[in-house]
This record gives C-alpha cells, sequence and structure tokens, in this order.
C-alpha cells in the first residue's frame, strides 16, 4: 500500500511537472520571444485557460502527500520553511500578472506585469529544480524526524548543507532550462507566424543546453548520492525512465513531434528520480538509518486504504475534466 | 507564551483571516450566479445575463485574489505546525485532500469555462458551468469545516502510543455532528456577504444614478436572499452552533458569553468588559435569565461559569474571544433588523425611493465580513488552549525548528505582500464598479 501511494504520488507531481511546466516555461521565454503587444498577448492567451488548473495539481499533491505520508509532509515542510514560503510569495505574484494583467490595459501597467510574469516564473523552475535535489541530496535528519535548512551556508552538499549548494542550483539551472525550452515548444504550438517561428529556433538551442546540463547533473547525482546506482542495478527494468528520457530529448532535437518530445524527457527525469530513490523520499545526509521511507511516514493502513475509494473516482473525474479543456481549447490561439 | 510560538499563531491568523475575506464573497456570488442564470434560462429577460456577466467579472477578481492567498494555507498546516500535521496528518489529510481532488479540480476547469465559453456553450451548458463552480466552491467550504470540526470535536480516530492520531472511521469524520451546524452557518454566513455586496452595488448605482436598472435588479433580488439568509444566521444555524458549543465546549461558551460565575438563570450580556484577572464583568448591560432560556430552553436552568472549570483550560485570549463573539452576534441582530426593514420597504415599492436607506445599504457592506471574520475568530480562539480539543495544545503542535527569526522575517513578508494586494484589489474593484454592469453581449 505505501509503494503503491508513493507511486502516485510520484505521478501526480509528474504531471504537475509536464503540465505547469509549459505555462512556467511560456513565461521564461515571454520576455524572450514575444516582442509586441499581440505578440505577448498571444502567449498569456496560450496558457490562459490552463494555468491554474495546472497548479492545482501542485496542490492536490500536497493534499495527497499530507493523506499518504504525513511524516514527510509535517518534517520537510517545516525544515524547508525559508523556500517554500518564497514559492509561495512567487506563485502569488506569477497568478496575479497573469490575471490581472489585462485588466488595466496601461503602457504602466502592462509592462510592469509582464517583468513579474517572467521573472516568478523563472525563479520557480529555478527553486522547484532546487527542490527537486535538495531531495536527492538529502537534509540533516535528526531522531525525531526533523530539520531545519537554512538558504544556504558554505555551498557544499556536506552533512550539514543548505538549500542552496553547488548540486541543487546545477539541478535547478537544469530545471529552468528544460521547462523553458518546454514552454517555448508549447507556444510553438499553441501559436502561428513569427512568434511561433522565433519560439521554435530558440527553442533548438536551448535543447543543446539541457542535453549538456542532463549530463552534468547525471554525473554529478551520482558523486552526491553513489548509492543510486545500486537501484538501477538491483531492478535494471528501471532504466526504461532514463532511456525514455534520453529519447525524448532525442526527438526534441529531431524537430518531429517536439512537444511530446520534451514532455517525454520530463516524465522520463522525474520517475528517474522518484525510481532511484524508492523506498527513501528524503535521506538523512548524516545517518541512513535515519533517512525517511514510505514505510516511517504512512499514514497507516486504514487511512491509506479508504482514502484509495475515492482518490481512483477523483482522478478519474480530473482526467475527464483536463481532458475536456484541452479538447475545447485545443486550436491555436489567433 | 513563547515568542516563536506566539509568531506562528500571529501569522496563520493573519494570512487565514485575510484569506478568508474572499472565498466569503465568492462562495455567496456563486450562488447568486447561479440564481441570475437560471432566472435568465427561465424568463429570457437578458437583463439577468447582463447582471450574471458583471457579477462574474467581480467572481473572477474575488477568486483569483482568494486563489493566490489560499495557496498559502495548504503549505502552513506543515510549515507552521509541523508538530500538528504529524501527529493528525493521518485524519486531516483525509479532508485536505479530498478537497484538492474533488473542488480544486473543479473549480480551477469550469471557472475558466464559465469566464470564457458564453457563446461555445450555449445558454443550458453555460449555466451548467455556472452550477458546476457553485458546487466546486461550496465543496471545498465543506471540507474545510469538516476539517476545522475535527479540530474542535475530534470523533473517529484513535491514539497510538507514540502520539500520532490515526483515523478510524471517514464516514464519522465526514459526518461529525460538529461539522453540520457549523458548515450551514458558516455558508449562510457568506450568503449574507455575497448579497450585501450585491445590495451595496445596487443601492450604489441607484444613489450615484448610473446603471439605474441594473441596480434596481440587483436590490429586487439581493434583498430577499440577505433577509433569509440574516434570519437563518440566527435560527437554525445560529442557535444549532450555540447548543452544539454548551454541549461540548462549555467553557468556550461561558468564556464567550462573559460569564465567570455558575448561575441559575443566566443573564445575557449585551455590553460589557471582561476583566480576567478579578474574574468580573465591568459595566454590565444584561438581559435576566436569557442565557439560560436560549441555551437550555428554561429561564432558571444552571449555566457553569468560568470559574467552574480549572484555569489551565480557559481560552488564553478571553477578552478578545469575548469582544468577536459579541461583535458577530451584535452585527448578526443588526443584519436581521436592516434586511427586514429593506424587505418591507422593497415590498412596498418605495425603496428605490428611500435615499437615506440606500445610503445605509451601501455603507453596509464591509460588516458582514467583520461579523463573519469576528464569528472565525469567535470558533478559533474558543478552541484555545487546545489546537485539537481535548487532545493536543496549541503550544505542543507549532514548528519547533523554524525559529522567531525566520517566523518574524516570512510574517513581515506576508503583511507588506498583503498590503500590497489590497491596494491592487481596491483598484481593480473601482474600475469594474465603475465600468458596471454593459448591455454588450456576451464575450466570446
Amino acid at each position: 500500500m505505501e509503494a503503491l501511494w508513493f507511486w502516485l504520488l510520484a505521478l501526480m507531481l509528474t504531471t504537475y511537472v509536464v503540465l505547469d511546466g509549459f505555462d512556467l516555461g511560456a513565461g521564461i521565454a515571454h520576455l524572450l520571444i514575444a516582442k509586441t503587444e499581440d505578440e505577448r498577448k498571444a502567449v498569456l492567451e496560450s496558457i490562459g485557460p490552463f494555468w491554474d488548473g495546472n497548479e492545482v495539481w501542485l496542490i492536490a499533491a500536497g493534499g495527497t502527500l499530507f493523506l499518504a505520508f504525513p511524516t514527510l509532509y509535517a518534517a520537510s515542510f517545516m525544515g524547508f520553511y525559508l523556500p517554500l514560503i518564497i514559492v509561495l510569495w512567487l506563485l502569488m505574484f506569477r497568478g496575479l500578472s497573469i490575471e490581472l494583467r489585462n485588466h488595466a490595459p496601461s503602457p504602466m501597467w502592462l509592462p510592469l506585469w509582464d517583468v513579474c510574469f517572467a521573472g516568478s516564473s523563472a525563479l520557480l523552475a529555478v527553486f522547484l529544480g532546487a527542490a527537486l535535489g535538495n531531495v536527492v541530496r538529502g537534509v540533516p535528519l535528526d531522531a525525531q524526524q526533523e530539520f531545519f535548512l537554512p538558504l544556504w551556508t558554505d555551498f557544499q552538499p556536506g552533512r550539514e548543507p543548505g538549500i542552496l549548494d553547488w548540486y541543487t542550483v546545477t539541478v535547478g539551472a537544469t530545471a529552468f532550462c528544460a521547462l523553458w525550452m518546454h514552454g517555448l515548444l508549447w507556444v510553438e504550438r499553441k501559436t502561428s507566424g513569427t512568434l511561433s517561428e522565433r519560439a521554435s529556433a530558440m527553442a533548438r538551442r536551448v535543447a543543446l543546453g539541457v542535453a549538456v546540463l542532463t549530463v552534468v547533473v547525471t554525473a554529478a547525482t551520482f558523486v552526491v548520492r553513489p548509492e543510486m546506482w545500486q537501484r538501477f542495478a538491483d531492478a535494471p527494468w528501471g532504466l526504461v525512465f532514463p532511456v525514455a528520457a534520453v529519447a525524448g530529448l532525442g526527438t526534441v532535437m529531431a524537430g518531429k513531434r517536439p512537444f511530446a518530445g520534451s514532455a517525454t524527457y520530463l516524465v522520463g527525469m522525474m520517475l528517474s528520480a522518484a525510481f532511484s530513490l524508492f523506498p527513501v523520499v528524503l535521506p538523512s545526509s548524516t545517518d541512513p538509518a535515519l533517512h525517511l521511507t514510505i514505510y516511517n511516514t504512512a499514514s497507516g493502513a486504514y487511512s491509506q486504504s479508504i482514502a484509495l475509494w475515492w482518490w481512483i473516482p477523483g482522478i478519474v473525474l480530473t482526467t475527464g475534466y483536463f481532458t475536456m479543456l484541452f479538447r475545447k481549447f485545443g486550436s491555436k490561439v489567433s | 507564551m513563547d515568542y516563536a510560538l506566539a509568531l506562528h499563531r500571529f501569522q496563520f491568523a493573519f494570512t487565514i483571516t485575510y484569506h478568508y475575506l474572499f472565498p466569503q464573497l465568492t462562495m455567496g456570488l456563486a450562488l447568486l450566479i447561479v440564481v441570475l442564470k437560471t432566472l435568465h434560462l427561465r424568463t429570457d429577460d437578458v437583463r439577468y445575463a447582463q447582471a450574471a456577466r458583471f457579477w462574474a467579472k467581480i467572481f473572477g477578481i474575488n477568486f483569483a485574489f482568494g486563489v493566490v492567498t489560499g495557496i498559502p494555507m495548504e503549505f502552513q498546516f506543515g510549515t507552521n505546525w509541523s508538530r500538528f500535521s504529524k501527529a493528525a496528518g493521518g485524519v486531516i489529510g483525509q479532508t485536505l485532500a479530498l478537497e484538492g481532488m474533488y473542488s480544486f479540480f473543479l473549480e480551477s476547469t469550469f471557472l475558466g469555462l464559465f469566464l470564457f465559453g458564453e457563446k461555445q456553450l450555449g445558454r443550458i451548458g453555460h449555466w451548467v458551468t455556472a452550477f458546476l463552480v457553485f458546487l466546486g466552491s461550496w465543496l471545498s467550504g465543506f471540507f474545510i469545516i469538516a476539517t476545522d470540526a475535527w479540530m474542535q470535536h475530534p470523533v473517529g480516530y484513535t491514539t497510538l502510543p507514540d502520539g500520532r492520531i490515526q483515523l478510524e472511521s471517514l464516514s464519522a469524520l465526514l459526518l461529525n455532528p460538529w461539522t453540520f451546524w457549523m458548515y450551514l452557518h458558516n455558508m449562510t454566513g457568506s450568503v449574507v456577504t455575497g448579497a450585501f455586496a450585491m445590495m451595496a452595488s445596487g443601492a450604489y448605482y441607484l444613489i450615484a444614478g448610473k446603471h439605474v436598472e441594473q441596480g434596481k435588479l440587483f436590490l429586487r433580488i439581493a434583498v430577499p436572499v440577505a433577509t433569509v439568509a440574516a434570519i437563518a444566521m440566527l435560527f437554525p444555524t445560529g442557535d444549532g452552533q450555540g447548543k452544539n458549543l454548551a454541549k461540548y465546549q462549555p467553557i468556550t461558551l461561558a468564556a464567550a458569553e462573559g460569564l465567570f460565575d455558575t448561575e441559575a438563570g443566566a443573564p445575557i450580556a449585551v455590553l460589557g468588559q471582561p476583566d480576567a484577572n478579578r474574574g468580573k464583568l465591568d459595566n454590565p448591560l444584561l438581559i435576566p435569565r436569557m442565557l439560560s432560556m436560549i441555551t437550555y430552553q428554561r429561564w432558571d436552568a444552571e449555566v457553569k461559569g468560568l470559574n467552574h472549570f480549572p484555569k489551565d483550560q480557559w481560552p488564553d485570549q478571553i477578552e478578545l474571544l469575548y469582544y468577536s463573539f459579541h461583535i458577530m452576534v451584535g452585527l448578526g441582530t443588526i443584519f436581521i433588523g436592516l434586511t427586514v426593514l429593506t424587505s418591507f420597504y422593497l415590498w412596498r415599492g418605495t425603496l428605490f425611493r428611500s435615499r437615506w436607506l440606500l445610503w445605509v445599504l451601501m455603507l453596509a457592506v464591509p460588516f458582514p465580513f467583520i461579523a463573519n471574520t469576528a464569528g472565525w475568530f469567535a470558533a478559533e480562539l474558543g478552541r484555545q488552549p487546545w489546537l485539537i480539543y481535548g487532545l493536543m495544545k496549541t503550544s505542543e503542535g507549532y514548528s519547533v525548528r523554524v525559529s522567531a527569526g525566520n517566523t518574524l522575517f516570512t510574517t513581515l513578508g506576508f503583511l507588506g505582500m498583503y498590503g500590497l494586494l489590497s491596494i491592487l484589489y481596491l483598484f481593480l474593484m473601482q474600475r469594474e464598479l465603475e465600468h458596471g454592469p454593459s448591455s454588450e453581449e456576451a464575450a466570446h
């Protein structure tokens, strides 16, 4: 049961990254590819009906984490207090920029929100990547399953690291480029004319950066957490995830169905991370006996099993909503 | 009190109080928009569709503010109340995850369709999206009330030896007797807020001489709704909630009423300032025997005063609890008087000419927000010193590893952020109100 919830949660977070990833990425690319007011409107319109629902995947994943692994939720939210609050502020700024921009079309109002939108999107991508980096690297958990991390210490991923060190910043940079690419490909798909062409050309170049960073981050991960090799050696079927990531990125570079390619890349990367951590959900940087795992953080057998009874119909409904939404707003924006 | 604990409490109280200014309006408006869309379907009168479109815009802005200020709430259970989350996550994780799954996805999907899809969807399709947005927001309210009700009156759980609380029955959690009245009371309160906002806008348009037809329509719809809701706040919902309080939290009742000594035939204090140190109410204005009557339906029934209970069980903010409760009840009483009077004027056909009453209605708009906020203060302060009533003290539930310095840092940040949000909000609402309901066709 614990393993089942682990994978359901991994799937929810992966869905979040793939869906919100394209609107975050569109935000990163916003100022770089959209030059005229019409183009900027087109970028915003391409994500308009989707971004809020996409973000709900993060909230719903948070709720599901709380439900299935409350100890993990409690430990990580206290330990990552500062970056989480900063992420909240960024999410607030970003939501407001998208929603409020078009309420008052004045030459002061519009660029203000455009910059807020692009800036908060970019920082969110870096922070989300760094968050994943922190989970892989581990944190100084104590015997009460608690910790607190400052934003940075000496930028070294040692026993007493900060949120930001050279490793997590590298993961953050990778996430930033990956989502940037993902967003460009979304804009390419959803718009037409010069805007679409510009996005396409930039995506090809960013994809090269993503490829380099993927190699770097993979190497760095095995330096920081060598035992991750072991998981792939024990269960070689797991190699399907990194292979999918590579294939996805290859598809982007080849230029055929590139958006599907970058989605596959993101799924592959996320599930590779999940697979190589399992059954650990938050490693201890000081003592492997203090790792938080799916077993010592679970909410209880009744709680986890009764929740499946409403969770499955819920996810079926949600899939229905999203299918309908993407069909309804499936065409290119004008 | 520990400084860090005090800051965690202040931060959560501030962010949730600010957040709830928006949902109480949108949940009320969601119902009123469904009413307007239904009237449009049944009468084919295009003015109802115009009114619905105007309120949809107001709803959209308020919903966006509700979402951006609501996201922190889901995080703050963990960031600020980590020990509580660890202990109780096995129970309240259910209701919070249910909210994400069943209401947030519903709302976010159909709000977009509702706001932008009027032309494509057709009349019935658009009514359906309005209804689903209403359903989503009211479901969200239910899951939050179910969560809070469990903290007020925990049911359906067992406690493990290590202190963690595990769920034993999901149905008991969802059918908690505390939830029923609290939910109805809270949702009726949001209808009061929504209806007062609609009345105030209507009154404003009549006074200003703009959009007069729409202003009259707003008043014709909102006045009866406000009247029914204001009365229902007292009876049956407030009455039911009060009886739950008397049954399950008698200390809270005593503190909220400012009753220190146990009395047979206890009075109700209309005014007065509690002095918790000396255990008496200064400058009291009392209605004799009334508290006994409304609590136990007997004029001479005994009501336990605070002194009956050990001091370490007393709520730690008796004064604020007392004032919150009295502000809520006092404003609620005034709302009943005002809405009944307005209904009478509307029925006689003189409301639209009675400028003094229109002025009163226009200026009344902040007060339902204050009353709802005061009601929540009464509920949450009344639960103290418990975080989970009888199970976990507030002082045991906070994030001990987050220092006062870090909490103050983010608290100041929230204060700054929300100050900025307030300016933006007032600016945008003023624009929409000035623009008013237009007679244009639906935007595509």
